[in-house]
């Protein structure tokens, strides 16, 4: 037991805002909530819209006369883009709170086991929400990201290694154009493929289709991911391979390629987060349905975004219901591989 | 001599010369590497070849021409097919988008990379993340239900204050679904991803020229405005870009919030708009052969646009990145 008895010194932080250099700030931040609610309770302005254009309108205000009469024209000018930058971050939260909300508030009655047991095939349209249900979708969806993934993800890891590994002629053209194609728009997709697979092949509408015109949209978030994670593998592994004798295909196979494994299963869970919920091609190609559907290469099928897109379309009371059941499953599904992404890219080392 | 000679395995020999196996390996990630090039390429031959006679037939009145009519053999009328209208509204409301978004989303950047406090910056960059991912049909279904009514009593206040102004002028008093309100929902649309390129250039910003501005006694926007905008101008120009390309190309969201007119007005908030990528699965329906080989030549106008848009946004955005 050292018993030193060394004067307790409390360190310094000048950079700690003290209680009198916060007292500005608050007594502004008082102001405008008092005038605001004054404001709103006197004038004719009402409701949240009037409410928030109040409140913007005082914090401002206020804001820059603090400052401006504390300080100077800087600091007013400061003042002013402060509160434009808290707005906007606010602007930001809002319709993903209130997306979330609604989802949940509008979905969650008729979220029951049934809806998860049962297809459309017995239920008319206008029937209530109890009867029925969209295990068909659900079936659907796993089908044609299923099959999109088995498509996407070796193109996408190819695409990848060329970039970083094989540093092939090409690999600045190949990136840019892949880093183009994220932003071909979906329908154009689902046209190439309706093209290719009805007009020009003469087959009919099938999850297959559907899946194929989800691919080329989930290629480009596959691959430029996967490149970022490659890129992170220190070349010294490279070169450790390399220096041992192995051949490039062994040194990708057997070192960068485990080492880079959970960011690799990140590129491809985010992928399919981005295709799952993807709604305009599958317009074209995978034609719709009420019952299951397990044949995912011959007759029509259907998935989440289309049951939802269809229930809208109807329009009666019963359908919008199951419209929003519908978007909350979807969004259940997306969150689940949202997480699980972030789950595998927490995994990986060394970030 | 009776040195044992030692069980040596043959002499590798050193070459550079590839191995067989780096030579298989070699060209099925080429071929893998390649085959994205080689279906954009497809993509684009497959709409102008099933598009052709179209682009016969109409020439630049493809692109012009107002009127989508089918042809009917009793009156003896030829088909008239163009996306003029459909093409100024898909501008109009990517314009409005960007006008509305990027503003926010820079806004919002800012406030992410030098405003926010850490426990507030973390898990507000997961939300953006999360708000990326959420499929298109949601917030169709979501403009449609819950922003519309709010919006529709916008558009009234923006039109009693600001009616004066031709853009908010209103022939008849029909304010759902309008370009306003689909420019709304676009802007909510494409603020993730404008946030976060900003957001990413804004971090390339050098510090020694942060610390220095504030070392000269600068107030955060005076440096902001001084170092942060400068180096950051084409990630910006170049996210909003992105986020163009992207309000350019979105389908079912937009359809469900825009009430479709093949006629150009300038009323941005008046029932009536237009959207190429709306157009093609509103008629996609119940088209015949020629109007089907006419919705392929309006995909391949979108595609074309879109990747325009698409390849001068990642030039602008590469360039920035790799200047800073």
């Amino acid at each position: 037991m050292s018993t030193s008895i060394a004067p307790q010194v409390l360190p310094e932080k000048p950079w700690r805002p003290t209680f009198k250099r916060v007292l500005p700030d608050l007594f502004g931040a008082l102001l405008t909530a008092v005038s605001t609610v004054l404001i709103v309770a006197v004038t004719p302005l009402k409701g949240k819209l009037g409410f928030s254009l109040t409140l913007i309108a005082m914090a401002l205000v206020f804001s820059v006369l603090i400052s401006g009469v504390r300080k100077d024209k800087k600091a007013a000018f400061n003042s002013v883009s402060t509160v434009f930058v808290y707005i906007a971050a606010t602007f930001v939260l809002i319709p993903l709170f209130s997306i979330l909300y609604e989802i949940y508030s509008r979905g969650v009655g008729a979220l029951t086991w049934g809806i998860f047991t049962k297809d459309m095939s017995l239920s008319s349209a206008d029937a209530p929400v109890s009867e029925g249900g969209l295990l068909h979708a659900i079936i659907g969806t796993l089908y044609l990201v299923a099959i999109a993934t088995i498509i996407s993800a070796p193109i996408g890891l190819l695409t990848a290694l060329y970039i970083v590994e094989v540093k092939g002629r090409a690999a600045g053209l190949v990136r840019f154009f892949v880093q183009a194609m994220s932003g071909v728009p979906s329908i154009v997709a689902g046209l190439f493929i309706y093209a290719v697979w009805m007009i020009g092949l003469g087959n009919s509408y099938n999850a297959g289709a559907g899946a194929a015109a989800l691919a080329i949209l989930m290629i480009p978030t596959v691959a430029r991911t996967s490149e970022e994670v490659l890129r992170l593998i220190p070349p010294d592994l490279r070169e450790a391979g390399l220096a041992l004798g192995a051949t490039q295909w062994r040194t990708v196979a057997m070192i960068i390629l485990p080492a880079a494994r959970s960011g690799l299963i990140t590129a491809i869970i985010l992928g399919i987060a981005r295709v799952a919920g993807e709604t305009a091609p599958l317009l074209l190609t995978i034609g719709g349905a009420d019952a299951i559907n397990l044949n995912p290469f011959s007759g029509n099928s259907s998935a989440l975004p289309y049951y939802v897109w269809k229930n809208l379309s109807l329009g009666n009371p019963e359908s919008i219901e199951r419209a929003w059941a519908g978007v909350m499953v979807l969004m259940l599904l997306v969150f689940i591989f949202f997480t699980l992404a972030r789950y595998f890219s927490g995994k990986r080392t060394g970030r | 001599m009776s040195t044992v000679t030692p069980n040596l395995p043959p002499k590798r020999e050193i070459t550079t010369v590839p191995r067989f196996s780096d030579k298989v390996f070699r060209a099925i990630v080429t071929a893998g590497g390649l085959s994205s090039l080689v279906v954009l390429a497809l993509i684009a031959f497959f709409l102008v070849y099933n598009g052709l006679d179209i682009f016969r037939s109409e020439g630049l009145k493809f692109l012009t021409g107002f009127d989508w009519i089918d042809a009917s053999p009793e009156e003896g009328l030829p088909a008239q097919y163009g996306i003029g209208a459909m093409l100024y509204g898909t501008l109009v409301i990517g314009f409005l988008a960007v006008l509305i978004g990027v503003p926010i989303a820079v806004g919002a950047a800012l406030f992410l990379s030098y405003y926010a406090p850490e426990w507030i910056k973390k898990p507000m960059v997961v939300v953006v993340d999360v708000m990326a991912a959420i499929p298109s049909v949601v917030f169709g279904l979501w403009g449609f239900f819950i922003l519309m009514p709010h919006a529709e009593y916008w558009a009234k206040l923006i039109h009693k204050y600001l009616g004066f102004i031709p853009f908010f002028d209103m022939p008849a008093p029909a304010y759902t679904r309008s370009p306003f309100i689909a420019g709304l929902v676009l802007a909510i649309m494409i603020i993730p991803i404008v946030t976060s390129i900003s957001r990413e250039i804004f971090a390339q910003t050098p510090l020694d020229r942060i610390q220095a501005a504030y070392a000269l006694g600068a107030t955060k926007w005076s440096m902001i405005k001084a170092v942060v905008f400068p180096y950051g101008a084409g990630g910006i120009v170049g996210g909003a870009m992105l986020g163009l390309g992207r309000a350019l190309g979105e389908t079912v969201a937009v359809y469900t919030v825009l009430n479709l007119v093949y006629d150009i007005r300038i009323e941005v908030l008046l029932s009536a708009g237009g959207s190429v990528a709306s157009m093609i699965v509103n008629k996609f329906g119940e088209a015949d052969a020629p109007e089907l080989r006419a919705l392929m030549a309006a995909g391949f106008v979108l595609f074309m646009v879109t990747l325009l848009v698409n390849f001068i946004a990642n030039i602008i955005i590469n360039r920035t990145a790799r200047k800073g």
